[in-house]
């Protein structure tokens, strides 16, 4: 089975329909049938479809149900904001050419050494990925070392995200506490407020979930992706056939924190903030009520589930913003109980039900 | 002959209870051994025992005479060569039948290794090789969780067999089987012994009479007769325990 089955391939040409007509509705077309917020509002759905991917990836096919995926997504998020911030440099409002307005105002004398070489871009981009995918090594290597599986796994996952979140919240942390990073200026020298940089960034975000959902495929088509199923339907034959379960569970995890760290530089800047709002718990159950939407297990469903999800969240918060938690709640319910394959898995079918045509159908019989 | 395992006063108990009490066995190079017992006698555990699944309290297991098994785990007894068929077959349900071979046959199990597998002509070969001795080929594409019983214990002595292990440790093949399954499944595990270690676990007489080996019977954690089977079956304490029931 090639990279690019028929569900992919169809995603794919979606995804790149939408990736041309949006920047050029938004900045070639007189008029701008796509207004500038819209923009910036997708490139965040992009963004949350590519974490979807990443926690299907370890939840749909290796049995692994993190509960805190959304703090890989927070922590490559503030890499990238760090990095933002020090963009600013002394256009600031306490003009401080070295500290960003936080530290100023929390009378910081100097950088804190952590802050340090986020100034260089290339070195937060190495950051956005080697924080998230460190933090799951090592969180990883403990838990599955130690053999927790199941809903022990998922609750420490969990506390993994609220730890972060209440540390994050803090002041002395260095990481602008409640209010979190923002106020950015520019990237690479392109303004953040300016239409075409918008656009740039949402193409950028469409062009990493293709590379996510890619690299995600190649993994699972692999015998190693196979191996990874072996050991989501039976961990212990797995072991029994010579397996070290642990070693694969921490590749596949690491990776999928890697891909979510990515989302998550990718979603700061176009969202303008980050906060430690992200680490929340709820928002890492949410990640997974995208992928069990969609359909887990298919990888190309989890974006869809996002994507779907985070458009209905937006609508809904328009309209009824006190609806939205009960509205995800119920979603969750109906799912697992009517959908079990997801809204991927309903398509799919009702698609093969359509009636053949009359002699082939009583061929087959 | 040199010694392929040896247990030597192995103990072990569940919340006080002794499932295996002071069990001393020599299995050689090649052998191929029946153990039968009646249920509880601690068949199972003993090969939870060998292959690293339960750590015993106390006593010795030895693998090859120098190899500690009581520190290997699953993965490292597998590694060392010992293969396990379980008495509930366990197959993955949601791969092909195919592909359960094919994750069974002896290739480097490394992360780089699996990730960057090419299949090539001769692995294919093995595996229609391996699924034509199980009576498998039919329904090689099939999803393995819709074989019926018999099927997957023979699926289950398809991946025994494609990991290719020094010893092949066989908890009731034929549960499920039907007289004539039962039958080559025996002669099967005749033909490769002598290259291979074999013990076999099971409660059908008819079956350990085909293997026609030296029998093995366990009774409440520890050996309570060795020899042939009708050495054994002439066993006062044996027939009181197991045959006479
Ligand atoms: N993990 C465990 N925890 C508690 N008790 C156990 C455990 N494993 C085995 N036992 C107990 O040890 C005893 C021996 O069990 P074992 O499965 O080895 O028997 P067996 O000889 O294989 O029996 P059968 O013929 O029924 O398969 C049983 O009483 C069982 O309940
Ligand atoms: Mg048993």
């Amino acid at each position: 089975m090639g990279l690019i089955d028929r569900r992919m391939g169809i995603f794919l040409a979606g995804l790149f329909i939408l990736t041309v007509a949006i920047p050029v509705g938004n900045l070639l077309i007189d008029g701008k049938p796509v207004p500038s917020y819209l923009v910036s509002l997708f490139g965040k759905y992009l963004c949350y479809a590519l974490l979807a991917v990443a926690l299907d990836l370890v939840w749909g096919y290796c049995g692994i149900l993190s509960l805190g995926h959304g703090a890989f997504f927070a922590l490559g998020g503030y890499a990238m904001g760090m990095h933002l911030m020090r963009q600013i440099g002394d256009r600031g409002v306490y003009a401080n050419p070295d500290l960003p307005d936080f530290m100023v105002f929390l009378n910081y004398s100097e950088l804190p050494w952590f802050w340090h070489g986020f100034d260089m871009f290339w070195f937060a981009c190495l950051m956005v990925m080697l924080v998230p995918g460190l933090l799951a090594f090592v969180f990883g290597w403990f838990a599955f070392r130690s053999r927790v599986t199941g809903v022990y796994l998922s609750i420490i996952t969990q506390a993994m995200t609220y730890a972060l979140m209440l540390a994050f919240f803090r002041n002395e942390m260095g990481f602008g506490g409640n209010n979190g990073l923002t106020d950015f200026k520019d990237v690479l020298g392109f303004n953040l407020q300016s239409d075409s940089t918008r656009a740039g960034l949402f193409i950028l975000s469409a062009i990493a979930l293709a590379a996510g959902l890619l690299i995600a495929k190649a993994i699972t088509n692999s015998k190693l992706g196979k191996i990874l199923i072996a050991i989501r339907d039976s961990e212990s034959r797995t072991r029994f056939l010579g397996y070290r379960v642990e070693e694969y569970k921490l590749f596949v995890f690491v990776v999928s924190a890697m891909m979510a760290g990515v989302a998550g530089a990718l979603y700061t800047p176009q969202v303008g903030i980050i906060n430690p709002g992200e680490f929340s718990p709820a928002n890492s159950i949410e990640i997974v009520i995208w992928v069990a939407l969609g359909g887990r297990g298919t990888l190309v469903g989890a974006a869809i589930g996002a994507f779907l999800v985070a458009l209905t969240k937006t609508l809904l918060t328009g309209w009824l913003p006190e609806a939205w938690l009960f509205a995800l709640g119920a979603l969750f319910i109906f799912v697992t109980l009517f959908m079990p394959t997801g809204v991927l898995g309903v398509i799919e079918s009702t698609l093969r039900r359509k009636p053949a045509p009359k002699p082939t159908q009583e061929a087959s019989v | 002959m040199s010694v392929q395992l040896s247990l030597d006063g192995v103990c072990r108990s569940f919340d006080g209870f002794k499932a295996i009490n002071n069990l001393s066995l020599t299995i050689e190079k090649g052998e191929l051994r029946a153990v039968i017992g009646p249920n509880g006698a601690g068949k199972t555990t003993m090969m939870d025992i060998i292959t690293g699944k339960t750590r015993p309290d106390e006593g010795e297991v030895l693998w090859n005479q120098t190899v500690d098994l009581t520190k290997t785990d699953e993965a490292g007894s597998a590694r060392l060569g010992i293969g396990r068929k379980f008495q509930k077959p366990t197959v993955f349900e949601t791969q092909s039948v195919k592909t359960n071979i094919a994750l069974s046959l002896k290739e480097p199990r490394t992360i780089w290794a699996t990730l960057f597998h090419r299949s090539s002509a001769a692995e294919d070969a093995r595996i229609a090789e391996l699924l034509d001795l199980v009576k498998l080929s039919a329904v090689a594409d099939w999803m393995a969780g819709d074989l019926s019983h018999g099927q997957k214990q023979w699926l289950e002595i398809g991946m025994l067999l494609a990991q290719d292990p020094e010893l092949l440790l066989v908890d009731e093949p034929a549960a499920g089987m039907t007289d004539a399954e039962t039958m080559r499944t025996a002669d099967l595990l005749r033909s490769i012994a002598g290259k291979h270690t074999v013990v076999v676990v099971e409660h059908d007489m008819d079956f350990v009479r085909a293997l026609n080996c030296r029998v093995t019977v366990l009774h409440q954690g520890h050996v309570l007769a060795e020899g042939s089977l009708d050495h054994v079956s002439a066993n006062e304490q044996v027939i009181e325990v197991y045959l006479g029931r």
